[in-house]
């Protein structure tokens, strides 16, 4: 107990001084891609790996709150930072809309409409181009040049998530929504309103996910439909990164972010340039192996099955396996 | 005024009629048995009451309060508690998590809950698993725990649906102490079960159905004389 504080101890100084250690752009960049996924797959997991209600859309909240930023240089005319502020609060507008049209369905019914509502976002997006110029997207000026700014901003609103997602989970909250992900039905006869509930559960996935949205917004400087809404980077990615860390747990995500994210870049750079540039095709392939792996051996994510990992390089394969929780 | 009553209570499924016109009435801190033969739709009263199914037409009256189209979880805030025939553990949590999140219907306090959950499950003598995994309790325990789990909720009205089903004689003998026990501290307890030494035991009235009609109603000894019963269970002569 007391090793693993230290070790968590550890990678936080460590996260804390990476941009003053490493200078290159090149890694902060990545590092910053890293937390912003900390932030979104969290969010992902409090929604689907703690209450049960597993979203194929949250890309819809990512654009909405990345559009917010973009949409205060373009038709507000202030400042994108703005956007930080409201994208919390407009995201979880759309939420709550969506929330009251999907927890109507339950199971598969559930996930697909979610994938559904996220689509039609894109291709509003798309198409309402008095609004968000399409497909041209938009383009603003960056405030800062030194990326040292942004990572801290990543790592404080990455670090404010987790440590929301974690108050939340031992507050009464949390207890309703772990009973609703376990049996509805069950939840209903203990008092429990499902419909509030997972409207609360979604509604504070989705204040973290648009935030995430406005921060990218304000770093990279150019968002377009086809990014900030899209079902592979954006909605499929949060699954991934929520799956592989280990849904259902407070530093699952976490990890899966960062693993997800230097996979990822590993192979788009054709592993930082030793193979030919056909291997960064392959990061699709190589995400799919992963899962596979993943879900056949570890169900519950790296973390969740954390003592699966470690008996891989203990040498007593004899040792039990104790059960993990959640 | 009743402290709990069915007034016609009627279900039906399309053309299947699974509860025809039931009026009963329960009294405070009573055991009400509700017996009859598979499918006579006992489990259909109590998803009824419960909320879980919507009435097609009676009414059901809990300290005069109309229950009628409340939703399953604002019934249970009023104060009537359920368990399942088949049981619904929260089987990814342990025992005392499962016990609190019932608890959490009375406090938004998670020491208050959790000291509730403690001795809910002090009382149903479940504390020494209290940090087993749900899914990993026998069929006896998960019993216990789902009555544990109601009991948090602090209902004055428990619908117990079949808690003693699948359980050894040793066992049920515990369990008909436990259900004493919880209508001793004043909780009024309506109780389906097939098992008649138990239902004989332990209630004060009892309720016979069949085909979702009454056939009998009185005393444990009236109704088990009754030919009607008698027929139900065992067949004409």
């Amino acid at each position: 107990m007391k090793s693993s504080h230290w070790s968590k101890l550890s990678v936080v100084l460590l996260l804390a001084v990476f941009p003053i250690i490493v200078p290159s752009d090149y890694y902060r960049h990545i590092f910053i891609m890293a937390l912003m996924w900390v932030v979104i797959g969290s969010s992902w997991n409090l929604l689907a790996g703690y209450t049960g209600q597993i979203s194929f859309g949250h890309a819809a909240f990512f654009g909405v709150g990345a559009y917010t930023a973009g949409l205060c240089v373009t038709k507000l005319h202030i400042s994108a930072w703005w956007g930080m502020l409201l994208a919390g609060p407009v995201s979880m507008l759309v939420a709550f809309l969506i929330g009251c049209v999907c927890f109507r369905l339950r199971g598969p019914y559930f996930n697909l409409a979610t994938l559904a509502i996220a689509e039609i976002f894109r291709l509003t997006a798309i198409v309402w181009r008095d609004l968000t110029d399409g497909m041209q997207g938009i383009l603003i000026m960056r405030t800062f040049r030194n990326k040292a700014y942004y990572y801290y901003l990543a790592l404080i609103l990455a670090a404010a998530c987790i440590y929301a997602i974690y108050r939340v989970m031992r507050s009464k909250w949390g207890y309703y929504f772990v009973a609703i992900r376990e049996d509805q039905d069950a939840a209903e006869s203990m008092g429990i309103s499902a419909f509030r509930y997972k409207t609360f559960s979604l509604l504070i996935s989705s204040f973290f996910t648009g935030l995430a949205g406005a921060f990218y917004m304000n770093y990279m400087g150019f968002i377009d439909p086809e990014v900030v809404f899209s079902l592979y980077f954006i909605s499929i990615m949060a699954i991934l990164v929520a799956i592989i860390g280990g849904a259902g747990t407070i530093w699952g995500p976490a990890v899966g972010a960062f693993i997800m994210v230097l996979l990822q870049e590993t192979f788009r750079s054709s592993f930082f340039g030793i193979f030919p540039k056909w291997v960064s095709e392959a990061h699709a392939l190589a995400f799919g192996l992963l899962v596979i792996f993943v879900i056949r051996y570890m169900t519950n994510g790296i973390v969740g099955d954390w003592v699966k990992v470690q008996r891989l390089w203990s040498k007593n394969k004899e040792q039990p396996l104790a059960s993990t929780g959640s | 005024m009743h402290f709990f009553e069915t007034q016609h209570l009627t279900k039906a499924f399309g053309g299947l009629i699974a509860v025809n016109d039931v009026s009963f009435q329960v009294e405070k801190a009573e055991i009400h048995g509700l017996i009859g033969p598979n499918g006579s739709g006992k489990t259909t009263v109590f998803n009824l009451i419960n909320g879980y199914y919507p009435i097609t037409s009676g009414t059901i009256l809990f300290e005069g309060k109309e229950l009628n189209s409340l939703p399953t979880w604002k019934i249970c805030k009023l104060g009537i508690g359920r368990t399942f025939q088949v049981v619904k553990p929260l089987r990814r949590m342990t025992v005392l998590d499962n016990v609190m999140a019932s608890a959490f219907n009375l406090t938004t306090k998670r020491d208050v809950a959790k000291e509730k959950a403690l001795e809910i499950l002090e009382f149903c003598e479940l504390s020494k698993k209290q940090d087993y995994e749900a899914k990993g309790l026998t069929i006896g325990d998960r019993k216990r725990l789902e009555i544990a789990r109601a009991l948090a909720t602090g209902p004055r009205l428990l619908l117990l649906d079949e808690t003693m089903a699948g359980l050894t004689p040793q066992e049920q003998a515990e369990g008909v102490k436990l259900i004493r026990k919880i209508r001793d501290s004043g909780i009024t307890i309506i109780i389906v079960e097939h098992i008649m030494q138990v239902i004989m035991n332990i209630c004060d009235r009892i309720l016979c159905i069949n085909y979702g009609q009454e056939i009998a109603r009185g005393t444990p000894v009236e109704v088990a004389n009754n030919r009607e019963v008698i027929e139900a269970y065992l067949g004409k002569e």
